[in-house]
């Protein structure tokens, strides 16, 4: 078994760390209309993308958009991916990105195939260094048989360990760490063992390794590690600390992510994430891994970003901050029965088409706008379809945590229109003719409501 | 496909209008009673010789309800209706269709509007249940989409356009500050306008209409009926109404510069009164300034202007108040407010002024033929009303 196909994502805006007064480099930081779920979902669309069956759906995050609700049913329906699957929800600690990894390839050992999302949004009080060195992210593999892996899994062996390192109530929002030195000198056995037991298991020699990514809540554990094995520093693969931050659950299967983008056929890669225990995984890189690389790797969304984020921004748009809404009514909670008649079109983005005369609706209409043709429509995806702009605004006076909200109407290729929400994009920027790409967001949370739909984005 | 008309088949015999503004101090049901008040005594009558009510707001209340108990109607039929922000108008065309049809002898059409209670800047439209992926867009966005569009269609530069959508706040606000019942009744110089703060895309605060309270009614009767009640009674000539599918907002062949709804409801009323070029016998009009944008785009939709030279006509100063072919002479919505359920009542009350010589210090010289223009929605899914009336 191994894997299938992946994908990543990393959010648009940047924290300068120089903000924070919290020494160099910077951090990604999901916009406002942006979470866990709506990330994962970024990522996983280029892993599933040309419809890949799966059997499940995976989702690992210690950020996770509801406590109670499914968020891997989110990512199913936003995927467009058939009810009949199976859906497995992991949290608690950031290992479980990698832990749901492991499992997904478990799934793809009996027979079964798997969607393994992971998504973070990492967030720490205001000052601390979960803060200024985490980040926001999410991956997405699919897990397969061998013959159809890009990379397949030589071995692989993990730890549990019971220890008070990085902890949170439920109830809580930021968590707290335990000093590091007493961690690192704590866990240092334990990784060093299993890493040497995944190794054996493997049947590689460390030396053969073309990448060795390290991860975990504290870095020093593993600081001894490359030496204690016999790595070469150029072996040990950049943990992007200076460009995207921890992020999370997410952040080893970002780093695989990257190594395979990197990889040629043959090539060893070793995974480790230290966080309540330990996970280690050797994958080889097979002949396939050229023939279907993702839409985007995992350096052009790390070059794709706005870096002048203000600190303040950041603190508004995580709610740490309290500001002084516009005069306008707070947004409605979404219902369930019409949330639940339109899935298809409000999480999918699938609109319809008329059989008759071939006109796009979105969306999805019963009767055709052009020849009046009553059920003869199918159904069509547009999440993936290129747009662009024919006309737009700023609106400054509709409720937005980043104002002005900008709408476009955008135009379809094929055929279809729709007016929506414009993302990423500087203001100033907008004009008629702009290329535009869809994207899934949170557009806001109402008495307790998340309301996911699709914006616009300039393409990244 | 008919649409008959009623030509000369019913007259306004009485009409009233509270000022529109900030009634802090009159809620829905006092200025329902202003107004019916009002017109009662313009068409000289007591209020039990009306024989029924069609009633006309947005959101202010519910039910015929709202207008018996204020007005403590014995017992008549009260209509609520609703169609957006042309809801006044569609209380006058259901109120003189029930009086051409002889069903009823004499009715009253009325219109009310309270948005300043709610405390929210700009309109407020309350959607029912729904699944989230409604836009949440506001009006002056959602009628700023025409600004790129036009100016784009006509090589219009965004400077020169800014200077046309001023010029049509600088006459709108310049007619209301001769009207002693308009909101806002001062002129505002072109510089102030062009250098407002923003609401939306090219938008600035002066290119919106005034948000207020406000009320208007009117008393129809049959034509012949007309001068028992009135020396000079005005006559509806055309009533035209068209909702459109919303094929703006999934054609790709809609480009915003244009409402369909506008030319379809202009064109069949044309059509009753038998106008064949509206540039040159529509003596004035009333239309739906309800942004700057709007305007400009309906000199074309309603043939005042060929398309693509509005902009000229603006600063030509066609539409002026003293121009060839004025224009909401009473200040529009811009200047006069935008009551929603009244305003299309208001439109006919500038009419009922100006056909009978009582605009005072706005009085166009001997208008003949007078149209209201009165819409609700957005480019792309609206709703369009237009009449015409004459004496």
């Amino acid at each position: 078994m191994g894997i299938v196909r992946y994908g990543s994502y990393i959010p648009y805006f940047r924290l300068q760390r120089a903000a924070l007064g919290a020494g160099k480099g910077e951090r990604a930081v999901a916009s406002y209309d942006e979470d866990s779920v709506s990330m994962a979902v970024e990522a996983a669309r280029d892993a599933a993308r040309g419809g890949v069956a799966v059997d499940a759906v995976l989702f690992a995050t210690t950020s996770p958009a509801y406590a109670e609700k499914l968020d891997a049913a989110t990512i199913q329906a936003a995927l467009d991916l058939p009810e009949s699957i199976a859906s497995i929800g992991l949290g608690g600690s950031t290992r479980m990105g990698m832990a749901g990894l492991l499992l997904g390839l478990d799934l793809a050992e009996a027979g079964r195939s798997a969607l393994v999302c992971a998504s973070d949004l990492v967030t720490g009080l205001p000052g601390g260094p979960r803060e200024s060195q985490g980040g926001d992210g999410a991956v997405a593999f699919v897990t397969g048989r061998d013959r159809d892996s890009i990379a397949r899994v030589l071995g692989r062996a993990s730890s549990t360990i019971e220890i008070l390192d990085v902890w949170r109530l439920p109830e809580e929002r930021f968590p707290r760490q335990w000093e590091e030195r007493f961690t690192a000198d704590t866990m240092a056995p334990s990784i060093g063992e299993t890493v040497k037991r995944a190794l054996t298991a493997a049947k590689v020699e460390p030396s053969t390794l073309a990448a060795v990514i390290l991860d975990g809540t504290n870095p020093r554990s593993m600081a001894g590690l490359p030496k204690a094995i016999g790595l070469k520093p150029e072996q040990l693969a950049d943990p992007l600390a200076a460009s995207v931050g921890r992020t999370g659950a997410a952040h080893a299967g970002l780093l695989l992510a990257r190594a395979l983008d990197q990889a040629k056929p043959g090539d060893r890669i070793l995974v480790v994430c230290v966080a309540d225990g330990v996970d280690a995984l050797v994958l080889e890189a097979t002949d396939a891994i050229k023939s279907a690389p993702p839409v985007r790797k995992v350096d052009r969304w790390i070059a794709s970003k706005r870096n002048d984020l203000g600190y303040q921004s950041y603190l508004k748009w995580r709610g740490i901050l309290p500001f002084e809404p516009p005069r306008r009514p707070d947004p409605e909670r979404p219902a369930a029965p019409p949330m639940r008649r339109h899935e298809r079109w409000k999480l999918a983005f699938v609109g319809s088409r008329c059989e008759k005369c071939r006109t796009g609706h979105l969306p999805p209409q019963r009767v055709c706008v052009k020849c009046g043709a009553v059920d003869q429509m199918r159904a069509e995806r547009f999440a993936d379809t290129s747009c662009q702009v024919t006309t737009y605004t700023l609106d400054h006076l509709a409720y937005s945590l980043q104002p002005p909200v900008v709408v476009g109407v955008v135009d379809y290729e094929g055929g279809g229109r729709f007016s929506c929400e414009l993302t990423d994009v500087d203001p100033r920027e907008v004009a008629i003719g702009n290329r535009l790409e869809m994207t899934f967001r949170r557009l806001f949370t109402a008495q307790g409501v998340h309301n996911y739909f699709w914006k616009a984005r300039p393409g990244r | 496909m008919a649409s008959n008309g009623i030509k000369d088949r019913v007259a306004i015999v009485g009409m009233g209008c509270t000022p529109f503004g900030e009634h802090w101090d009159k809620g829905p049901d006092d200025l329902l009673v202003d107004s019916a008040t009002e017109a009662y005594r313009s068409a000289g009558i007591e209020p039990d010789a009306v024989d029924a009510y069609w009633l006309g707001t947005m959101g202010s209340g519910v039910s015929g309800l709202m207008l018996s108990e204020a007005l403590k109607l014995p017992y008549k039929p009260v209509t609520r209706l609703e169609n957006m922000c042309a809801t006044g108008s569609e209380a006058i065309r259901n109120a003189a269709y029930a009086v051409a049809s002889g069903a009823y002898d004499l009715v009253m059409a009325i219109g009310v509007e309270k948005l300043k209670d709610s405390g929210y800047s700009g309109l407020v439209i309350s959607s029912p249940p729904n699944d989230g992926t409604l836009s949440n867009m506001t009006a002056p966005a959602m009628f700023s989409l025409l600004a790129p569009a036009y100016a784009k269609k006509y090589g219009v530069d965004d400077d020169q356009l800014k200077q046309v959508l001023a010029r049509i706040a600088w006459k709108n606000h310049k007619n209301g500050a001769k009207n002693p019942k308009a909101q806002f009744r001062k002129e505002v110089p072109m510089e102030t306008i062009c250098k407002s703060p923003s609401v939306a895309g090219m938008l600035g605060i002066f290119d919106c209409s005034g948000v207020s309270d406000g009320s208007a009614a009117a008393v129809l009767c049959r034509a012949e009926d007309a001068h028992k009640y009135s020396k000079n009674p005005i006559f509806i000539k055309a009533l035209s109404f068209a909702a459109g599918p919303a094929e703006g907002n999934y054609s790709q062949d809609y480009d915003f510069t244009t409402f369909p709804e506008v030319v379809a409801s202009s064109r069949d009323a044309y059509k009753q009164a038998g106008v064949k070029d509206p540039r040159a016998e529509i003596s004035m009009a009333e239309v739906h300034d309800c942004f700057t944008p709007t305007e400009l785009v309906l000199m074309e939709d309603m043939g005042f202007s060929p398309r693509g030279t509005a902009w000229k006509d603006v600063l030509d100063g066609r539409f002026d108040g003293e121009g060839p072919q004025p224009v909401n002479p009473d200040g529009g919505l811009k200047s006069f407010g935008h009551p929603i359920g009244a305003s299309g009542l208001r439109m006919m009350y500038e009419m009922w002024l100006q056909l009978r010589g009582e605009a005072g210090p706005r009085q166009i010289n001997g208008p003949k033929l007078g149209l209201t223009h009165n819409l609700g929605g957005a480019p792309g899914r609206c709703v369009s009303f237009v009449s015409i009336v004459g004496a």
